[in-house]
């Protein structure tokens, strides 16, 4: 054992963390980091240790980054008890007590869920079981498709123009790959940014040669007698000799674990308040229990409260600090969640960064720099506010936009930055109707 | 040796690409790729390169196989 001080906080409880990835791993640390002496178990249900997933659809797949270099750093003596290849499968509330996949159970005495998200599936009926249909999720899916990759295939179909498919597109371009990019929307990035950010996207992924085809989905993978995936068949009635198809659309939460919990859980995520505590199904906070990362849906004070789930690397880590800050406090000095979401998203050579809830957006402008060139800030209003900002190699002044997106400033915003287009003009930011509410 | 760098606050200017250029890697203008496990030859370098950056966005920590050799020795 190791013989840190016997003062340490809270030495008799036993904190369990179910999910192994970045927000479990960075909720132990702050655990620790705050004199947490009691025990941690971090029970995850792949067989990895922590690792990180951005890379996983981009310079994993490029070969630049080899598959065993991905692990995550662990920035504090964690001490935890690792439980890996075993998933939670049931809880006890008023018990305290996890049920596991190995049939083993595990009473706690405060527990923080963090199981993420899966991607969805595509149905085996319409070929999702073929050889060289492929997800990426995990790290057993990047290293496959990796694989697949260097093989120099013939044609990639990619269902789903979110970033995960936009970044998979850039990677085939760039190992000189033809690739055909399939997305429901009018534009790529349309859920994300919406479809006047995303035309520009289109015209960019269009220059390096991808065949983008929009308002299109996929109808079926079929394959030859031996299972090998051969061709799509498109919505609008065309067909695609393929190689390899990657489904891209978007992520399911890991809640199904949850049902008969009585926790307020859902396709949709864990409900939690704005202290990352989880909530019952009537509403009510349940002591002790915490809720952090992609499967976490908190109270975003940035649109009156409305609850959402942020599946981002800065989410997690920012959740799971204030998860663990809160864990190893009295409830007069728990801290409120007021997490300005973040992202970035590299394609094409063109690092694409946001902060705020783009999604919230009515309208958007850009405000500086030029959109020809794929260097500018765009702002993103909504009722006469500043909600999101997004930039295209310009990352450098997204700290200011978050500075007004938390002060509440006006849109169109009053900047007077050197860089400014001569005629900025606002326009209708184009999201889907039902995104708003989602 | 593990690597972190919260790419939400890198910023693009490349100083760490400098301190070590096997490591850290700017593709176009601002696109950031690390080598997050670099071989322990490098600490020197990596932790020049945490220093220079100026938003401070790379973390040095251990790695999960180096943190549990430490724990079953103290079994």
């Amino acid at each position: 054992m190791s013989n840190h001080s016997s003062q340490g906080l809270r030495k008799d409880e036993h904190i369990v963390i179910v999910g192994a990835s970045l927000a479990g791993l960075r909720a132990a640390e702050a655990l620790r980091r705050r004199d947490f002496a009691g025990q941690i178990t971090i029970v995850g249900d792949e067989k990895y240790a922590p690792y990180d997933r951005p890379p996983l659809s981009k310079h994993v797949l490029t070969g630049h980054l080899p598959i065993e270099h991905t692990p995550l750093a662990m920035l504090e003596d964690v001490r935890a008890t690792w439980i890996l290849g075993v998933a939670a499968t049931a809880l006890d509330v008023e018990q305290r007590q996890l049920s596991l996949s190995n049939g083993e159970r595990l009473h706690f005495d405060q527990l923080l869920i963090a199981t993420g998200t899966r991607a969805r599936p595509w149905p085996e009926e319409r070929g999702g079981k073929l050889d060289g249909v492929f997800l990426i999720r995990d790290r057993d899916d990047s290293q496959q498709l990796r694989e697949r990759l260097a093989r120099k295939p013939g044609r990639v179909l990619i269902a789903g123009g979110g970033f995960i498919g936009c970044e998979v597109a850039s990677v085939c371009r760039e190992l000189d790959l033809e690739v055909t990019l399939v997305e429901r929307g009018p534009t790529p990035l349309y859920g994300a940014l919406g479809s006047s950010m995303g035309s520009i996207v289109a015209r960019l992924q269009q220059q390096h040669g991808v065949d983008l085809r929009t308002r299109t989905t996929v109808e079926s993978f079929e394959g030859d007698a031996a299972g090998r995936l051969c061709r799509a068949r498109l919505s609008d009635g065309s067909v695609v000799e393929i190689d390899v198809a990657i489904v891209a659309l978007g992520a399911l939460h890991n809640t199904e674990w949850l049902q008969g919990s009585g926790l307020a859980a859902d396709e949709r995520g864990l409900v939690c308040d704005t202290y990352s505590r989880v909530l019952d199904a009537q509403g009510q906070v349940v002591e002790g229990i915490f809720t952090a990362g992609d499967v976490a849906r908190w109270p975003q004070h940035l649109c009156d409260g409305d609850l959402i789930a942020v599946e981002h690397w800065g989410n997690a880590v920012d959740q799971a600090e204030n998860a663990a800050g809160n864990m190893l406090s009295a409830e007069t000095d728990y801290r409120a969640y007021k997490h300005i979401p973040a992202f970035w998203s590299s394609q094409f050579g063109i690092n694409i960064k946001a902060v705020g809830l783009p999604n919230r957006g009515d309208e958007v402008m850009v405000t500086q720099g030029s959109v020809e060139r794929y260097r500018f800030v765009a702002a993103y209003g909504r009722q006469g506010r500043i909600i999101a900002a997004v930039s295209f190699d310009q990352g450098r002044w997204l700290e200011a936009y978050n500075t007004l997106i938390e002060e509440g400033a006006t849109y169109p915003p009053q900047l007077a930055a050197a860089d400014q287009p001569e005629n900025m003009q606002s326009q209708p930011a184009g999201f889907p109707a039902m995104a708003r509410h989602a | 040796m593990r690597i972190s760098v919260d790419l939400n606050r890198c910023q693009g200017y490349g100083q760490c690409c400098f301190a070590d250029p096997s490591v850290f890697k700017l593709r176009g203008e601002e696109v950031l790729e690390f080598d997050p496990a670099p071989g322990d030859e490098h600490r020197l370098k990596v932790i020049r390169a945490a220093k220079a950056c100026p938003v401070q966005a790379i973390y040095i920590g251990e790695s999960y196989e180096e943190q549990e050799e430490r724990s079953h020795r103290h079994e």
